[in-house]
């Protein structure tokens, strides 16, 4: 397993590094605000960065695809931020919650939270658009689209179903 | 109808406008020769001040208080570089080394005010002026150099944050001695003005969340009359508890975090450009250039020596975080540069008149380190990699002769 270290640097943003077995040390810099830097430390002088690359957020995100991570959650997480006031979230209904087994119409989430639902996912398959008519079961993945505060209430819901 | 401006303001716009298109041509030289501007913004207050090339008639009044603003706003945007999670983390970890900054580089400047025969608050402000090092500069050195990703810049970084967190006390501790009176009157006034910053410093931590919240909003141009508003009125408030109208805005700006922090730093950089600007060369418009000369050379050895005591300083703490020698140089090396911060504190010294040398002083000091920092940090990776190369080939040498 890779240790990750990290460090925060004040009024910068914060450094993850760590050393690769071929021996060099990788560190990334979170710049406050959108910057991202790539820095690769000396092999002589390791508290010393030899190269670095500065990138957008979009170009970090070009970068991680490239190097084959799934970027798909952190994409949601810059989303929640990026767009002031609309969030978009991915909420499992528990198999506790009363709205397991009712239809979206029944459950009148979007008058009590003002949340709706996108999409469905169960299982492996996505279900784009569902209709008022389409019944909620446990397990699913509930793709909605609010406020925080609506989702965060929506969450509950989803959990517990208790109001 | 629009009313026609009146004889005089059309003098204070063209001096005003030259004053701005000087500003912008000798940012233009410092981007070029590769130095900071805060230098070459002095030089050109001291051009158009008493005694200098051309004096200024009516602009002068607008400079003072734009000078005014753009402290509160350097210390705003200071703030707002800081969580407040950032500080107490840096507190926690690198306290030992803000100790050891704050006797190294304190007592340079505090010693050559008692021996030069001054008031023992003129000297502890020039203690101020050596003792803290300019975040600004050192923030550009660091970017310019590719050097924030180092191991040595966490170490490099904590010690700004004790210095403005010390500046937060020491301002107030100042504007309380300065003001003067019976020995009891200044100590409860400065104890009430500390108790006062540390509340508040407790509090903006604690409910910057809050704080934050209620601040933000969506529209760019109500978020800038907002914080301005906001940071004058603390601003104001602490000055008349004594606190100093800096240290209050400085204070709003650490209670400023999340999306309100970010929004705030794009519209409020712009207006501390400018003002910031004007504060530099209105501290120049005050020093007579005929008093310059004379203070070069203590200014040149005082730069000398807390130019070492700097070095020492990032040495130690580097040293302490498990930094090996070249970084111990190049922390040390980044260090040096005084500047903004430097300037504020002489600002107060030059404002309440109290050692007529210390203003000229002051100013040959920052010129010499403001220019000298920078050029000393770029110096130190070549020197620091020589050190490697050194090291390395004396580690080759031992190692042939064990083998033969």
């Amino acid at each position: 397993m890779t240790h990750v270290h990290e460090t925060k640097l004040p009024g910068v943003g914060t450094l993850h590094e760590f050393e690769c077995e071929s021996g060099e040390r990788v560190g990334v810099i979170a710049h406050h605000g959108d910057r991202r830097e790539v820095a690769i430390y000396d092999r002589d002088d390791p508290d010393c960065v030899s190269a670095s690359a500065t990138m957008t957020n979009n170009e970090a995100r070009v970068m991680a695809n490239l190097l084959g991570g799934t970027t798909m959650t952190e994409h949601l997480d810059d989303l929640r931020q990026e767009i002031q006031g609309l969030a978009i979230d991915w909420l499992p209904i528990s198999p506790e919650s009363v709205y397991a087994g009712k239809t979206i119409g029944e459950t009148s989430l979007r008058s009590r939270t003002g949340v709706s639902i996108v999409a469905l996912v169960r299982g492996e398959e996505p279900m784009p658009a569902p209709g008022p008519e389409q019944t909620l079961q446990a397990d699913d993945t509930a793709v909605v689209v609010g406020t925080d505060e609506g989702i965060n209430a929506a969450a509950k819901l989803f959990a517990t179903g208790g109001s | 109808m629009i009313l026609a401006a009146s004889p005089g303001s059309a003098q204070l716009f063209i001096e005003l406008g030259a004053v701005l298109v000087g500003l912008a041509f000798l940012g233009r030289v410092a981007a070029r020769v590769g130095i900071p501007s805060i230098p070459l913004y002095l030089i050109a207050g001291l051009a158009v001040g008493e005694g200098g090339v051309i004096e200024l008639l009516t602009a002068r009044e607008f400079i003072e208080i734009g000078a005014q603003i753009g402290v509160i706003l350097l210390l705003l945007l200071l703030g707002l570089e800081y969580t407040g999670e950032e500080l107490t983390t840096a507190l926690r970890d690198h306290s030992p080394s803000g100790a050891v900054d704050l006797v190294l580089n304190f007592s340079p400047g505090l010693a050559l005010g008692i021996v030069l025969g001054w008031d023992y608050r003129a000297a502890m402000l020039l203690g101020g002026i050596t003792y803290i090092s300019s975040s600004g500069i050192i923030a550009k050195v660091l970017e310019d150099l590719g050097n924030t990703g180092n191991r040595e810049t966490p170490v490099v970084l904590a010690i700004l944050v004790t210095e403005d967190l010390v500046m937060a006390l020491y301002l107030p501790l100042m504007a309380g001695l300065l003001i003067g009176g019976e020995f009891l009157d200044i100590s409860l006034e400065i104890s009430i003005a500390v108790a006062a910053v540390i509340t508040a410093l407790v509090l903006a931590i604690k409910f910057g969340d809050r704080i934050s919240a209620v601040v933000f909003h969506r529209s760019d141009e109500n978020l800038l009359l907002s914080l301005l508003g906001l940071a004058l009125v603390v601003g104001g408030i602490a000055e008349q508890l004594q606190a100093s109208a800096a240290v209050g805005a400085f204070l709003v700006g650490i209670a400023l975090n999340g999306p309100a922090e970010h929004a705030a730093r794009n519209v409020l950089i712009p207006l501390k450009d400018l003002f910031a600007a004007l504060f530099f060369a209105f501290f120049g418009l005050q020093i007579d250039p005929a008093n310059l000369p004379p203070a070069l050379l203590v200014a040149l050895g005082l730069a000398v020596v807390t130019a070492a005591t700097k070095m020492a300083t990032g040495w130690w703490s580097a040293k302490r975080s498990g930094i090996s020698v070249p970084g111990r140089i190049r922390a040390g090396a980044t260090l040096t540069a005084r500047g903004e911060f430097s300037i504020v504190i002489a600002g107060i010294a030059v404002a309440e008149g109290i050692e007529p040398d210390l203003g000229p002083l002051a100013a040959a000091y920052v010129l010499v380190l403001a220019i000298g920092g920078p050029l000393l940090a770029r110096a130190a990776d070549p020197i620091a990699r020589s050190v490697v190369a050194r090291t390395r080939s004396r580690d080759l040498k031992r190692e042939s002769e064990v083998r033969t």
